[in-house]
Protein backbone atom coordinates (compact mmCIF):
# COMPACT_ATOMS: atom_id res chain seq x y z
CA UNK A 1 0.00 0.00 0.00
CA UNK A 2 3.39 2.03 1.01
CA UNK A 3 4.16 2.97 -2.27
CA UNK A 4 7.23 5.50 -2.98
CA UNK A 5 4.71 8.35 -4.47
CA UNK A 6 2.18 7.90 -1.35
CA UNK A 7 5.45 7.94 1.33
CA UNK A 8 7.11 11.08 -0.17
CA UNK A 9 3.68 12.97 -0.48
CA UNK A 10 3.12 11.58 3.47
CA UNK A 11 6.47 13.23 4.18
CA UNK A 12 6.04 16.30 2.14
CA UNK A 13 2.71 16.72 4.75
CA UNK A 14 4.62 16.26 7.95
CA UNK A 15 7.10 18.36 7.08
CA UNK A 16 5.87 22.08 7.78
CA UNK A 17 5.16 20.35 11.49
CA UNK A 18 8.74 19.27 11.98
CA UNK A 19 10.25 22.32 10.52
CA UNK A 20 8.68 24.32 13.08
CA UNK A 21 8.80 22.75 15.34
CA UNK A 22 12.60 21.89 15.58
CA UNK A 23 12.77 25.76 14.75
CA UNK A 24 10.44 26.53 17.91
CA UNK A 25 12.70 24.69 20.19
CA UNK A 26 16.35 24.06 18.28
CA UNK A 27 16.85 27.87 17.58
CA UNK A 28 15.89 29.75 20.59
CA UNK A 29 17.45 27.02 23.32
CA UNK A 30 20.61 27.28 21.30
CA UNK A 31 20.29 31.13 21.59
CA UNK A 32 19.69 30.67 25.44
CA UNK A 33 22.05 28.17 25.48
CA UNK A 34 24.66 30.79 23.69
CA UNK A 35 23.59 33.43 26.46
CA UNK A 36 23.98 31.65 29.56
CA UNK A 37 27.64 31.64 28.74
CA UNK A 38 27.77 35.74 27.95
CA UNK A 39 28.18 38.29 30.11
CA UNK A 40 25.66 40.45 28.65
CA UNK A 41 22.80 42.91 30.31
CA UNK A 42 20.44 44.77 27.89
CA UNK A 43 21.11 47.57 30.29
CA UNK A 44 24.53 48.04 29.45
CA UNK A 45 24.98 47.64 25.90
CA UNK A 46 28.49 46.48 24.59
CA UNK A 47 29.88 45.06 27.35
CA UNK A 48 29.02 41.65 26.47
CA UNK A 49 31.82 39.13 26.63
CA UNK A 50 32.45 35.28 27.28
CA UNK A 51 32.54 34.32 30.80
CA UNK A 52 32.11 30.63 30.59
CA UNK A 53 30.30 28.72 33.43
CA UNK A 54 30.26 32.33 35.97
CA UNK A 55 26.25 32.64 34.91
CA UNK A 56 25.90 29.26 36.32
CA UNK A 57 27.91 29.84 39.01
CA UNK A 58 26.48 33.22 40.27
CA UNK A 59 23.02 31.60 39.64
CA UNK A 60 23.19 28.37 41.43
CA UNK A 61 25.10 30.12 44.61
CA UNK A 62 22.51 33.07 45.06
CA UNK A 63 20.52 32.10 47.84
CA UNK A 64 17.29 33.08 46.15
CA UNK A 65 17.81 30.21 44.16
CA UNK A 66 18.04 27.96 46.68
CA UNK A 67 14.25 29.29 47.99
CA UNK A 68 13.07 29.34 43.97
CA UNK A 69 14.48 25.62 43.93
CA UNK A 70 12.47 25.09 46.99
CA UNK A 71 9.24 27.06 46.94
CA UNK A 72 8.87 25.20 43.43
CA UNK A 73 8.69 21.59 44.74
CA UNK A 74 7.00 22.67 47.59
CA UNK A 75 4.20 24.12 45.15
CA UNK A 76 4.22 21.55 42.75
CA UNK A 77 4.32 18.65 46.15
CA UNK A 78 1.24 20.30 47.70
CA UNK A 79 -0.52 21.05 44.86
CA UNK A 80 -0.13 17.53 43.24
CA UNK A 81 -1.02 15.84 47.37
CA UNK A 82 -3.94 17.88 47.22
CA UNK A 83 -5.96 17.92 43.65
CA UNK A 84 -4.66 14.15 43.21
CA UNK A 85 -6.32 13.13 46.84
CA UNK A 86 -9.05 15.34 46.23
CA UNK A 87 -9.32 14.34 42.68
CA UNK A 88 -9.72 10.29 44.22
CA UNK A 89 -12.18 11.44 46.67
CA UNK A 90 -14.50 13.43 44.26
CA UNK A 91 -14.41 10.95 41.09
CA UNK A 92 -15.89 8.04 43.64
CA UNK A 93 -18.20 10.35 45.08
CA UNK A 94 -19.38 11.23 41.76
CA UNK A 95 -19.44 7.51 40.75
CA UNK A 96 -21.95 6.54 43.33
CA UNK A 97 -25.65 7.00 42.38
CA UNK A 98 -26.74 10.20 42.99
CA UNK A 99 -29.43 12.66 41.31
CA UNK A 100 -28.22 15.09 38.96
CA UNK A 101 -24.86 13.95 38.56
CA UNK A 102 -24.30 15.96 35.17
CA UNK A 103 -24.40 18.82 36.55
CA UNK A 104 -22.32 18.67 39.77
CA UNK A 105 -19.97 17.36 37.36
CA UNK A 106 -19.78 20.63 35.43
CA UNK A 107 -19.87 22.64 38.60
CA UNK A 108 -16.63 20.62 39.79
CA UNK A 109 -14.83 21.10 36.22
CA UNK A 110 -15.82 24.68 36.09
CA UNK A 111 -12.40 26.14 37.46
CA UNK A 112 -10.40 24.66 35.02
CA UNK A 113 -11.99 27.00 32.12
CA UNK A 114 -11.27 30.25 34.60
CA UNK A 115 -7.91 31.83 32.85
CA UNK A 116 -5.07 32.00 35.74
CA UNK A 117 -4.80 35.99 36.34
CA UNK A 118 -9.16 35.82 37.34
CA UNK A 119 -8.72 33.14 39.38
CA UNK A 120 -5.85 34.40 41.22
CA UNK A 121 -7.18 37.94 41.57
CA UNK A 122 -10.23 36.76 42.50
CA UNK A 123 -9.04 34.76 45.34
CA UNK A 124 -6.45 37.44 46.67
CA UNK A 125 -9.13 39.97 46.61
CA UNK A 126 -12.83 38.58 47.57
CA UNK A 127 -11.47 36.21 49.62
CA UNK A 128 -8.41 35.89 51.37
CA UNK A 129 -8.15 39.98 51.72
CA UNK A 130 -8.17 40.30 55.54
CA UNK A 131 -10.48 42.99 55.39
CA UNK A 132 -12.81 43.08 52.78
CA UNK A 133 -12.32 39.54 52.10
CA UNK A 134 -15.14 36.61 52.42
CA UNK A 135 -12.40 34.54 54.59
CA UNK A 136 -12.13 37.42 56.70
CA UNK A 137 -16.05 38.70 57.53
CA UNK A 138 -16.48 34.24 58.09
CA UNK A 139 -13.64 34.51 60.97
CA UNK A 140 -14.79 37.46 62.11
CA UNK A 141 -18.60 36.22 62.47
CA UNK A 142 -17.42 33.19 64.51
CA UNK A 143 -15.26 35.31 66.45
CA UNK A 144 -11.80 34.97 65.39
CA UNK A 145 -9.33 37.47 64.20
CA UNK A 146 -8.88 37.60 60.32
CA UNK A 147 -6.06 35.95 58.52
CA UNK A 148 -3.71 37.84 56.46
CA UNK A 149 -3.19 35.07 53.81
CA UNK A 150 -0.46 36.69 51.52
CA UNK A 151 1.22 38.49 54.51
CA UNK A 152 1.63 35.26 56.96
CA UNK A 153 1.77 32.84 54.34
CA UNK A 154 2.40 33.72 50.61
CA UNK A 155 3.32 30.40 48.85
CA UNK A 156 0.74 28.33 50.73
CA UNK A 157 -1.95 30.99 49.61
CA UNK A 158 -0.91 30.48 46.21
CA UNK A 159 -1.00 26.72 46.56
CA UNK A 160 -4.40 26.81 47.34
CA UNK A 161 -5.23 28.98 44.68
CA UNK A 162 -3.43 26.82 41.97
CA UNK A 163 -4.68 23.75 43.25
CA UNK A 164 -8.22 24.65 43.20
CA UNK A 165 -7.47 25.54 39.58
CA UNK A 166 -6.15 21.56 38.72
CA UNK A 167 -8.24 20.00 40.99
CA UNK A 168 -10.98 19.99 37.87
CA UNK A 169 -8.09 18.38 36.27
CA UNK A 170 -7.48 15.61 37.88
CA UNK A 171 -11.08 15.12 38.71
CA UNK A 172 -11.94 14.90 35.32
CA UNK A 173 -9.64 12.10 33.88
CA UNK A 174 -9.60 9.99 37.44
CA UNK A 175 -13.38 9.75 36.97
CA UNK A 176 -13.19 9.04 33.56
CA UNK A 177 -10.81 6.29 34.64
CA UNK A 178 -13.00 5.37 37.51
CA UNK A 179 -16.07 4.59 35.09
CA UNK A 180 -14.57 2.08 33.22
CA UNK A 181 -13.45 0.05 36.24
CA UNK A 182 -15.49 -3.28 35.93
CA UNK A 183 -18.40 -3.12 38.17
CA UNK A 184 -19.17 -6.63 38.77
CA UNK A 185 -15.14 -6.91 40.42
CA UNK A 186 -16.51 -5.11 42.77
CA UNK A 187 -19.57 -6.41 43.74
CA UNK A 188 -17.61 -10.38 43.40
CA UNK A 189 -15.33 -8.49 46.20
CA UNK A 190 -18.24 -7.09 48.24
CA UNK A 191 -19.89 -10.43 48.60
CA UNK A 192 -16.67 -12.45 49.59
CA UNK A 193 -16.68 -10.13 52.56
CA UNK A 194 -14.12 -7.56 51.50
CA UNK A 195 -14.45 -4.22 53.27
CA UNK A 196 -14.78 -0.72 51.67
CA UNK A 197 -11.33 0.13 52.44
CA UNK A 198 -9.82 -3.62 50.78
CA UNK A 199 -11.76 -2.90 47.30
CA UNK A 200 -10.52 0.42 47.26
CA UNK A 201 -7.11 -0.04 48.24
CA UNK A 202 -6.50 -3.86 46.16
CA UNK A 203 -9.24 -3.12 43.27
CA UNK A 204 -10.10 0.64 42.81
CA UNK A 205 -6.16 1.91 43.39
CA UNK A 206 -4.59 -0.35 40.54
CA UNK A 207 -6.97 0.04 38.40
CA UNK A 208 -6.59 4.22 38.51
CA UNK A 209 -2.69 3.91 38.81
CA UNK A 210 -2.39 4.61 35.39
CA UNK A 211 -4.65 7.84 35.07
CA UNK A 212 -2.94 9.23 38.30
CA UNK A 213 0.33 8.75 37.07
CA UNK A 214 -0.98 10.67 33.98
CA UNK A 215 -2.58 12.94 35.90
CA UNK A 216 0.74 13.78 37.95
CA UNK A 217 3.39 13.59 34.75
CA UNK A 218 0.94 15.89 33.43
CA UNK A 219 0.30 18.21 36.25
CA UNK A 220 4.13 18.46 37.35
CA UNK A 221 4.84 19.56 33.46
CA UNK A 222 2.20 22.81 33.83
CA UNK A 223 3.17 23.62 37.50
CA UNK A 224 6.50 24.15 37.39
CA UNK A 225 5.60 26.88 35.16
CA UNK A 226 2.79 28.39 37.28
CA UNK A 227 4.00 31.90 36.68
CA UNK A 228 0.42 34.32 36.29
CA UNK A 229 -0.55 33.67 40.09
CA UNK A 230 2.29 34.43 41.15
CA UNK A 231 2.83 37.83 39.06
CA UNK A 232 -0.72 39.65 40.09
CA UNK A 233 -0.86 38.44 43.72
CA UNK A 234 2.18 38.69 45.62
CA UNK A 235 5.32 39.63 43.01
CA UNK A 236 7.04 37.04 43.78
CA UNK A 237 7.37 38.40 47.64
CA UNK A 238 7.64 39.23 50.18
CA UNK A 239 11.51 39.13 49.50
CA UNK A 240 11.76 36.26 47.51
CA UNK A 241 9.09 33.79 49.82
CA UNK A 242 6.66 32.65 46.74
CA UNK A 243 9.37 33.17 44.20
CA UNK A 244 9.50 30.09 42.02
CA UNK A 245 12.28 29.14 40.01
CA UNK A 246 10.19 30.05 36.80
CA UNK A 247 9.34 33.57 38.23
CA UNK A 248 12.52 33.81 39.43
CA UNK A 249 14.19 33.72 35.70
CA UNK A 250 11.52 35.84 34.32
CA UNK A 251 12.70 38.70 37.07
CA UNK A 252 16.31 37.84 36.54
CA UNK A 253 15.44 38.66 32.21
CA UNK A 254 12.84 40.92 32.04
CA UNK A 255 13.24 42.73 35.31
CA UNK A 256 16.74 43.10 35.61
CA UNK A 257 17.77 43.03 32.75
CA UNK A 258 20.46 40.53 33.08
CA UNK A 259 20.62 38.40 29.94
CA UNK A 260 22.90 36.57 30.51
CA UNK A 261 22.21 35.10 34.73
CA UNK A 262 18.79 34.60 32.93
CA UNK A 263 19.78 32.28 30.39
CA UNK A 264 21.69 30.38 32.63
CA UNK A 265 18.74 30.05 35.14
CA UNK A 266 16.67 28.63 31.99
CA UNK A 267 19.28 26.39 31.29
CA UNK A 268 18.62 24.84 34.79
CA UNK A 269 14.36 25.18 34.61
CA UNK A 270 15.05 23.09 31.34
CA UNK A 271 17.02 20.40 32.73
CA UNK A 272 14.95 20.07 35.73
CA UNK A 273 11.30 19.37 33.59
CA UNK A 274 13.27 17.03 31.33
CA UNK A 275 13.64 14.73 33.99
CA UNK A 276 9.63 14.93 34.68
CA UNK A 277 9.28 14.90 30.82
CA UNK A 278 11.62 11.54 30.75
CA UNK A 279 9.18 9.70 33.26
CA UNK A 280 6.15 11.32 31.59
CA UNK A 281 7.09 9.80 27.74
CA UNK A 282 7.26 6.50 29.42
CA UNK A 283 4.17 6.45 30.40
CA UNK A 284 2.49 7.88 27.43
CA UNK A 285 4.55 5.93 25.02
CA UNK A 286 3.71 2.63 26.58
CA UNK A 287 0.14 3.26 25.30
CA UNK A 288 0.57 4.17 21.65
CA UNK A 289 0.80 0.79 19.78
CA UNK A 290 1.71 1.92 16.40
CA UNK B 1 -22.03 0.30 39.90
CA UNK B 2 -25.78 -0.44 39.77
CA UNK B 3 -26.61 -2.17 42.79
CA UNK B 4 -29.53 -1.71 45.28
CA UNK B 5 -29.12 1.60 46.94
CA UNK B 6 -31.70 2.53 49.37
CA UNK B 7 -33.19 5.94 48.39
CA UNK B 8 -31.78 6.72 51.87
CA UNK B 9 -28.15 6.43 50.62
CA UNK B 10 -28.80 8.24 47.13
CA UNK B 11 -30.23 11.10 48.69
CA UNK B 12 -27.20 10.67 51.19
CA UNK B 13 -24.52 10.72 48.81
CA UNK B 14 -26.73 13.25 46.45
CA UNK B 15 -26.13 16.07 49.94
CA UNK B 16 -22.36 15.39 49.65
CA UNK B 17 -21.50 15.62 46.29
CA UNK B 18 -23.93 18.78 45.06
CA UNK B 19 -22.54 20.81 48.65
CA UNK B 20 -18.73 19.78 47.05
CA UNK B 21 -19.80 20.45 44.00
CA UNK B 22 -21.48 24.39 45.06
CA UNK B 23 -18.62 24.64 47.42
CA UNK B 24 -15.73 24.30 44.57
CA UNK B 25 -18.02 26.32 41.98
CA UNK B 26 -18.76 29.15 44.93
CA UNK B 27 -16.25 31.49 43.30
CA UNK B 28 -17.28 32.24 40.42
CA UNK B 29 -20.70 32.29 41.32
CA UNK B 30 -19.68 35.18 44.22
CA UNK B 31 -17.54 36.54 41.15
CA UNK B 32 -20.28 36.83 38.81
CA UNK B 33 -22.54 38.51 41.79
CA UNK B 34 -20.23 41.24 42.65
CA UNK B 35 -20.35 42.44 39.45
CA UNK B 36 -23.84 43.55 39.84
CA UNK B 37 -23.71 45.07 43.18
CA UNK B 38 -22.46 48.81 43.90
CA UNK B 39 -18.10 49.29 45.03
CA UNK B 40 -19.58 50.23 48.39
CA UNK B 41 -21.41 47.21 48.78
CA UNK B 42 -19.14 44.47 47.26
CA UNK B 43 -16.47 45.54 50.20
CA UNK B 44 -19.51 45.64 52.76
CA UNK B 45 -20.38 42.04 54.95
CA UNK B 46 -21.02 39.67 52.29
CA UNK B 47 -25.15 40.01 51.04
CA UNK B 48 -26.38 37.24 48.96
CA UNK B 49 -29.16 38.36 47.36
CA UNK B 50 -30.31 41.25 49.03
CA UNK B 51 -28.90 44.30 47.66
CA UNK B 52 -29.61 46.65 44.74
CA UNK B 53 -28.80 45.08 41.39
CA UNK B 54 -26.79 47.13 39.04
CA UNK B 55 -25.37 47.09 35.62
CA UNK B 56 -23.46 50.09 36.10
CA UNK B 57 -19.86 48.03 36.40
CA UNK B 58 -20.35 46.99 32.95
CA UNK B 59 -20.62 50.16 31.99
CA UNK B 60 -17.97 51.91 33.57
CA UNK B 61 -15.58 48.72 32.31
CA UNK B 62 -16.77 49.66 28.87
CA UNK B 63 -16.21 53.57 29.44
CA UNK B 64 -13.07 53.83 31.32
CA UNK B 65 -10.79 51.33 29.78
CA UNK B 66 -10.19 50.14 26.14
CA UNK B 67 -12.13 46.60 27.15
CA UNK B 68 -13.57 45.76 23.83
CA UNK B 69 -9.83 45.59 22.34
CA UNK B 70 -8.48 43.47 24.78
CA UNK B 71 -11.83 41.23 24.03
CA UNK B 72 -10.91 41.38 20.29
CA UNK B 73 -7.67 40.75 20.72
CA UNK B 74 -8.30 37.41 23.09
CA UNK B 75 -10.56 36.40 19.89
CA UNK B 76 -8.26 37.09 17.53
CA UNK B 77 -5.49 35.51 19.12
CA UNK B 78 -7.07 32.03 20.62
CA UNK B 79 -9.37 31.65 17.50
CA UNK B 80 -6.29 32.95 14.92
CA UNK B 81 -3.71 30.68 16.27
CA UNK B 82 -6.34 27.65 16.50
CA UNK B 83 -6.80 27.77 12.89
CA UNK B 84 -3.07 27.89 11.74
CA UNK B 85 -2.41 25.60 13.74
CA UNK B 86 -4.98 23.47 12.06
CA UNK B 87 -3.85 24.17 9.23
CA UNK B 88 -0.50 23.09 9.63
CA UNK B 89 -1.32 19.69 11.80
CA UNK B 90 -3.86 18.48 10.01
CA UNK B 91 -2.11 17.25 6.89
CA UNK B 92 0.78 15.87 9.12
CA UNK B 93 -1.58 14.02 11.49
CA UNK B 94 -3.53 13.02 8.80
CA UNK B 95 0.03 11.54 6.90
CA UNK B 96 1.05 9.97 10.33
CA UNK B 97 -2.38 8.22 11.01
CA UNK B 98 -3.15 6.56 7.33
CA UNK B 99 0.89 6.36 6.44
CA UNK B 100 2.93 5.43 9.37
CA UNK B 101 6.30 4.37 9.11
CA UNK B 102 9.17 3.23 11.46
CA UNK B 103 9.56 7.02 12.30
CA UNK B 104 6.50 7.94 13.57
CA UNK B 105 6.22 6.58 17.05
CA UNK B 106 9.41 8.44 17.30
CA UNK B 107 8.36 11.62 15.59
CA UNK B 108 5.37 11.74 17.69
CA UNK B 109 7.35 11.23 20.86
CA UNK B 110 9.36 14.36 19.59
CA UNK B 111 6.97 16.60 19.17
CA UNK B 112 5.36 15.83 22.53
CA UNK B 113 8.91 16.52 24.13
CA UNK B 114 8.72 20.07 22.46
CA UNK B 115 5.75 20.98 24.74
CA UNK B 116 7.66 19.90 27.68
CA UNK B 117 10.08 22.67 27.23
CA UNK B 118 9.54 25.33 29.88
CA UNK B 119 8.79 28.32 28.33
CA UNK B 120 11.59 30.45 30.58
CA UNK B 121 14.27 28.28 28.66
CA UNK B 122 13.18 29.91 25.49
CA UNK B 123 11.89 33.57 27.00
CA UNK B 124 14.86 35.66 26.31
CA UNK B 125 15.68 34.83 22.88
CA UNK B 126 12.24 35.02 21.87
CA UNK B 127 11.57 38.13 23.62
CA UNK B 128 14.52 39.46 21.74
CA UNK B 129 13.70 38.01 18.32
CA UNK B 130 10.76 40.03 18.88
CA UNK B 131 12.23 43.10 19.94
CA UNK B 132 14.48 43.52 16.73
CA UNK B 133 11.60 42.62 14.80
CA UNK B 134 8.91 44.79 16.07
CA UNK B 135 6.57 41.62 16.96
CA UNK B 136 6.74 42.69 20.51
CA UNK B 137 3.04 43.62 21.77
CA UNK B 138 1.76 43.00 18.18
CA UNK B 139 -1.42 40.31 17.47
CA UNK B 140 1.04 38.65 15.08
CA UNK B 141 3.35 37.95 17.23
CA UNK B 142 1.10 36.67 20.00
CA UNK B 143 -0.47 34.09 17.02
CA UNK B 144 3.06 33.01 16.15
CA UNK B 145 3.58 31.71 19.65
CA UNK B 146 0.48 30.57 20.03
CA UNK B 147 0.46 28.44 17.02
CA UNK B 148 3.84 26.85 18.11
CA UNK B 149 2.76 26.43 21.52
CA UNK B 150 -0.28 24.62 20.37
CA UNK B 151 1.05 22.98 17.59
CA UNK B 152 1.97 19.83 19.26
CA UNK B 153 -1.21 19.22 21.32
CA UNK B 154 -2.87 19.85 18.21
CA UNK B 155 -1.27 17.03 15.78
CA UNK B 156 -1.72 14.79 18.73
CA UNK B 157 -5.18 14.81 19.51
CA UNK B 158 -5.86 14.85 15.51
CA UNK B 159 -3.58 11.74 15.28
CA UNK B 160 -5.47 10.32 17.68
CA UNK B 161 -9.37 10.96 15.98
CA UNK B 162 -7.86 9.92 12.76
CA UNK B 163 -6.24 6.85 13.88
CA UNK B 164 -9.82 5.66 14.83
CA UNK B 165 -11.32 6.25 11.32
CA UNK B 166 -11.09 2.50 9.79
CA UNK B 167 -8.24 1.98 6.84
CA UNK B 168 -10.67 -0.51 5.38
CA UNK B 169 -13.53 2.13 4.10
CA UNK B 170 -10.41 3.23 2.42
CA UNK B 171 -9.48 0.21 0.80
CA UNK B 172 -13.40 -0.08 -0.35
CA UNK B 173 -13.61 3.63 -2.15
CA UNK B 174 -10.54 2.59 -3.63
CA UNK B 175 -11.47 -0.59 -4.65
CA UNK B 176 -14.23 1.33 -6.25
CA UNK B 177 -12.50 3.37 -7.88
CA UNK B 178 -12.20 6.68 -5.76
CA UNK B 179 -8.65 8.75 -7.12
CA UNK B 180 -7.10 10.25 -3.60
CA UNK B 181 -8.95 13.72 -4.59
CA UNK B 182 -12.57 12.22 -4.06
CA UNK B 183 -11.17 9.80 -1.36
CA UNK B 184 -10.20 12.91 0.75
CA UNK B 185 -13.63 15.08 -0.14
CA UNK B 186 -16.02 12.53 0.26
CA UNK B 187 -14.81 9.92 2.36
CA UNK B 188 -12.28 11.04 4.63
CA UNK B 189 -13.28 14.42 5.80
CA UNK B 190 -16.66 13.72 6.82
CA UNK B 191 -15.40 11.66 8.93
CA UNK B 192 -12.63 13.48 10.33
CA UNK B 193 -14.61 16.37 10.76
CA UNK B 194 -15.82 15.77 14.36
CA UNK B 195 -12.48 15.01 15.29
CA UNK B 196 -11.28 18.59 14.09
CA UNK B 197 -14.20 20.66 15.43
CA UNK B 198 -13.18 19.00 18.80
CA UNK B 199 -9.54 20.01 18.31
CA UNK B 200 -10.61 23.66 17.74
CA UNK B 201 -12.67 23.74 20.28
CA UNK B 202 -10.21 22.88 22.84
CA UNK B 203 -7.22 24.63 21.62
CA UNK B 204 -9.21 27.73 21.53
CA UNK B 205 -10.13 27.10 25.31
CA UNK B 206 -6.19 26.73 25.89
CA UNK B 207 -5.17 29.68 24.08
CA UNK B 208 -7.65 32.12 25.41
CA UNK B 209 -6.46 31.05 28.65
CA UNK B 210 -2.89 30.99 27.99
CA UNK B 211 -0.98 33.96 30.66
CA UNK B 212 2.60 32.87 30.40
CA UNK B 213 3.26 34.49 26.89
CA UNK B 214 0.27 37.19 26.78
CA UNK B 215 1.98 38.55 30.23
CA UNK B 216 5.41 38.82 28.64
CA UNK B 217 4.96 39.27 25.14
CA UNK B 218 2.36 42.39 25.69
CA UNK B 219 1.47 45.84 26.73
CA UNK B 220 -1.13 48.69 26.15
CA UNK B 221 -1.43 47.46 22.33
CA UNK B 222 -2.00 43.46 21.82
CA UNK B 223 -2.68 42.77 25.17
CA UNK B 224 -5.91 39.61 25.57
CA UNK B 225 -7.71 39.75 28.64
CA UNK B 226 -5.65 37.67 30.41
CA UNK B 227 -2.91 40.42 30.28
CA UNK B 228 -5.38 43.04 31.17
CA UNK B 229 -7.08 41.54 34.03
CA UNK B 230 -3.66 41.45 35.35
CA UNK B 231 -3.88 45.03 35.55
CA UNK B 232 -6.45 45.22 38.15
CA UNK B 233 -3.81 43.51 40.50
CA UNK B 234 -2.63 47.46 41.13
CA UNK B 235 -3.19 48.48 45.01
CA UNK B 236 -5.08 51.39 43.30
CA UNK B 237 -7.46 48.77 40.99
CA UNK B 238 -8.90 46.67 44.10
CA UNK B 239 -12.58 47.80 43.05
CA UNK B 240 -14.16 44.44 43.24
CA UNK B 241 -17.24 45.31 41.98
CA UNK B 242 -15.32 46.41 38.11
CA UNK B 243 -12.86 43.21 38.57
CA UNK B 244 -15.76 41.00 39.08
CA UNK B 245 -17.48 42.28 35.95
CA UNK B 246 -14.57 42.51 34.03
CA UNK B 247 -13.84 38.66 35.10
CA UNK B 248 -17.31 37.83 34.13
CA UNK B 249 -16.71 38.89 30.75
CA UNK B 250 -13.16 37.35 30.36
CA UNK B 251 -13.94 34.06 31.41
CA UNK B 252 -17.98 33.52 30.57
CA UNK B 253 -17.58 32.46 26.89
CA UNK B 254 -14.74 29.88 28.00
CA UNK B 255 -16.64 28.23 30.54
CA UNK B 256 -19.46 27.60 28.09
CA UNK B 257 -17.27 26.65 25.36
CA UNK B 258 -15.69 24.38 28.02
CA UNK B 259 -18.80 22.73 29.39
CA UNK B 260 -19.14 21.13 25.69
CA UNK B 261 -15.88 19.72 26.01
CA UNK B 262 -15.16 17.79 28.93
CA UNK B 263 -14.75 14.72 26.73
CA UNK B 264 -12.15 16.39 24.10
CA UNK B 265 -10.05 17.64 27.67
CA UNK B 266 -9.27 14.43 29.09
CA UNK B 267 -8.14 13.18 25.13
CA UNK B 268 -6.14 16.49 24.75
CA UNK B 269 -4.65 17.16 28.00
CA UNK B 270 -3.73 13.22 28.56
CA UNK B 271 -2.42 12.71 24.89
CA UNK B 272 -4.84 9.71 24.42
CA UNK B 273 -3.05 7.91 27.55
CA UNK B 274 -6.78 8.21 29.28
CA UNK B 275 -9.65 7.64 27.17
Amino acid sequence: MATDHSRSTARLMVSPSVLLLLAWMIVPLVMTLYFSTQRYNLLYPGTEEFTGLANYTYFLSDPSFTEGLLNTLLLVGGVLFITVTGGILLSLLLDRPIWGQGIVRILVIAPFFVMPTVSALVWKNMFMNPVNGLFGYAAKAIGLAPFDFFGQAPLFSIIMIVSWQWLPFATLILFTAIQSLDGEQVEAAEMDGASAFSRFRYIVLPHLARAITVVILIQTIFLLAVFAEILVTTGGGPGSASTNLTFLVYKESLLSFDVGTGSAGGIVAVVLANIVAIFLMRAVGKNLDL
Amino acid sequence: MARNVTTGQKAFWTLCAWTVGLAIFFPIFWTVLTSFKSEAEAVRAPALFDFDWTLENYATVFDRSPYARHFLNSVVISIGSTLLALLIAVPAAWAMAFSPTRRTRGLLMWMLSTKMLPPVGVLIPIYLIFRDTGLLDTRTGLVIVMTLVNLPIVIWMLFTYFREIPGEILEAARMDGANLKSEILYVLTPMALPGIASTMLLNVILSWNEAFWTLTLTAANAAPLTAFIASYSSPEGLFYAKLSAASTMAIAPVLILGWFSQKQLVRGLTFGAVK
